[in-house]
């Protein structure tokens, strides 16, 4: 979120405070103690977050490792044989498949319209001429504030068989009868990727206005006096300045979607039959209802891991390069 | 008009579409709270006369009271412990500035790219064994240290003036009043973005709390709002009509700081 799009624009270079603090103190090299004593406040300061983060995120990564190589129902868990038994049996796992299958799709479609839309709207915002901005923004930005499972549900009630989006299309005379939105696969997951796209734009949006604040002004006076026209400057000269934020807003955005939860629960309720399920979903059925299987749950969390780390990794590759 | 006025139309054009499509929904959730379920599958985009029904139905179901309060204990109490825990943080990292704490700093990023599906299971199994299912805590606690938040303070605090500290220090104040007493109120509109971010995350929390709080008694407006679809047959108006309570006081709490929200994300990006 907003904080890990800082890390582009601060870099790992370092900075002015390593000098070591003037001498206050009457007696010689004592300062030596001072900064000592400060070094030990900065850890001081930073021991709740870091333990905090340690205890309730890493330890459990390695736990949740551990009874992914483990089997059986409940608390009575014994270590699996084969060991990466669980992982062989998500690869004859049908149902898996298919909900990898559906959060890969929401991903590859959802993600690249939403970032497009997100920087074009943050541009247009941009223009200095503009006139009534604040409204404009807050108008785009409040689906922002809205909870998961609230959207859901509105979108739920709207695409519902006797609900405002058939009544809108017959009287438009788009169509003749009602469509079963939510009861076929396809239109199931398509209700879904709108549904991301209207939640989350203006959340990028406020990155990319964020973002370009930054960018160079005289660059925009440039290309116009050369006669590019706005869609030119846009693509050449603000695209290319936007790139860390792209990376930033792609990773946090592919990140999001493959721990998508609230949608795939409650505005399809997975269905028809896991045809819209997420793998979180999934996860969370296997983990925690009828019949709780949490080393093959674990299993599934780790796929989900794993596809984060490794999407996240390729991001940082490809942004990473300069001209 | 210009010729260069007359480039700006479809620039216009695109921005109101999309403004339309971003504030749609939200018409529609407050025009059918105010309607009963038939007015509604009628697709009737009016306000109507049934909110004190659609009111006194919910209330009879559910004990919205109860709900509200479990949301707004676990969102403020989220962001009170959020923000010492990760201002405390960042400013440490920034201000007492050191290799070690870099590679700590770098090490604790790496938690962002965890997803919390993967740590799910052993989270529910470390607090059962505590005891602490169905409480409130175990719903804080795990969301009051974020590399996130701590990112934010970080990258905010490269602003901050380091003279104003060497003063505050020869003037004898103690290190911790200094970032009590001087760092918190100049970083105002910091502190409002992290606020407005960690209350919306927390209150709107769904996944976490469904895991960890099995008792009704306890279960957060989100949890309540998706409870109401469980049945057979959805009341849309009475669903509409929570559905709205449920999003007004994360749309307030922006509407409020929004100002502040937007600067302090500028500020922390520069």
């Amino acid at each position: 979120m907003a904080t890990q799009a800082i890390v582009t624009s601060g870099g790992t270079g370092r900075r002015r405070r390593s000098s070591p603090p003037p001498d206050f103190s009457p007696r010689r090299g004592a300062w030596l103690d001072t900064a000592r004593r400060r070094n030990l406040t900065g850890w001081g300061f930073l021991i709740p977050a870091a333990l905090l983060i340690t205890l309730l995120s890493f330890v459990p990564m390695i736990q949740a490792f551990i009874l992914s190589l483990q089997t059986g129902r409940g608390s009575r868990l014994n270590w699996a044989d084969p060991l990466w038994m669980n992982f062989e049996r998500l690869l004859h796992d049908e149902i898996f498949k298919l909900t990898m299958f559906n959060t890969v799709f929401y991903l590859v479609i959802q993600v690249p319209i939403m970032l497009i839309l997100a920087m074009v709207l943050a541009n247009l915002l941009n223009d200095p001429k503009l006139r009534y901005k604040a409204v404009w923004r807050t108008m785009i930005f409040l689906p922002c504030a809205v909870s998961l499972v609230s959207y859901s549900l509105v979108f739920r009630t709207m695409f519902a068989t006797d609900g405002l989006v058939n009544d809108a299309l017959m009287g438009l005379g788009l169509m003749h009868d009602p469509l079963n939105w939510l009861g076929e696969p396809w239109t199931a997951r398509f209700v879904i990727v709108i549904g991301l796209i209207w939640r989350w734009t203006g959340y990028n949006m406020i990155f990319f206005l964020a973002a370009l604040q930054n960018v160079d002004h005289s660059t925009l006076e440039a290309a116009r006096i050369d006669g590019a026209g706005s869609f030119k400057t846009f693509w050449y000269v603000t695209v290319p300045q936007l790139r860390p934020m792209i990376v930033l807003t792609a990773i946090m955005s592919i990140n999001g979607t493959l721990q998508l939860f609230d949608e795939s629960w409650s505005l399809t309720k997975g269905g028809p039959s896991y045809n819209s399920m997420s793998m979180s979903h999934y996860l969370y059925e296997l983990a925690f209802l009828k019949n709780p299987n949490v080393g093959y749950g674990s299993a599934i969390s780790y796929v989900i891991l794993i596809m984060v780390a490794v999407l996240a990794l390729i991001q940082l590759k490809v942004g990473d390069k300069r001209d | 008009m210009t010729k260069y006025a007359w480039r700006r139309v479809p620039g216009y054009v695109f921005l109101s579409v999309f403004a339309l499509f971003s504030i749609f929904p939200l018409y529609f959730m407050l025009v059918s709270a105010t309607n009963s379920t038939q007015d509604v599958l009628a697709s009737r985009l009016t306000p109507g006369g049934h909110l004190f029904d659609n009111m006194t139905a919910l209330m009879k179901q559910q004990d919205i009271g109860a709900a509200m309060t479990s949301s707004a204990l676990i969102a403020i109490g989220t962001t009170v412990l959020a923000l010492i825990v990760c201002a405390v943080a960042g400013y440490g990292f920034e201000i007492y500035h050191s290799r070690g704490k870099d590679i700590v700093m770098a090490i604790l990023m790496l938690a962002m790219m965890i997803p919390f599906a993967a740590i799910m299971i052993p989270l529910f199994r470390m607090f059962a064994q505590l005891g602490m299912v169905n409480s409130l805590f175990a719903v804080i606690i795990p969301a009051i240290s974020t590399p996130l938040l701590i990112l934010l303070f970080r990258q905010a605090s490269r602003s901050f003036p380091y003279e104003i500290i060497e003063a505050a220090r020869i003037d004898g104040l103690k290190e911790l009043s200094i970032f009590a007493r001087i760092y918190v109120p100049t970083m105002k509109s910091t502190f409002a973005a992290a606020a407005v971010i960690t209350f919306m995350t927390s209150w709107n929390n769904f996944l976490w709390p469904r895991v960890i709080l099995l008792d009704n008694a306890v279960q957060t407006m989100p949890m309540l709002i998706a409870n109401l679809t469980a049945g057979y047959v959805t009341d849309y108006g009475v669903l509409m009509l929570a559905v709205l309570l449920t999003s007004l006081p994360t749309i307030l709490v922006f509407l409020i700081l929004q100002r502040a929200f937007a600067q302090g994300i500028t500020g922390a990006i520069k």
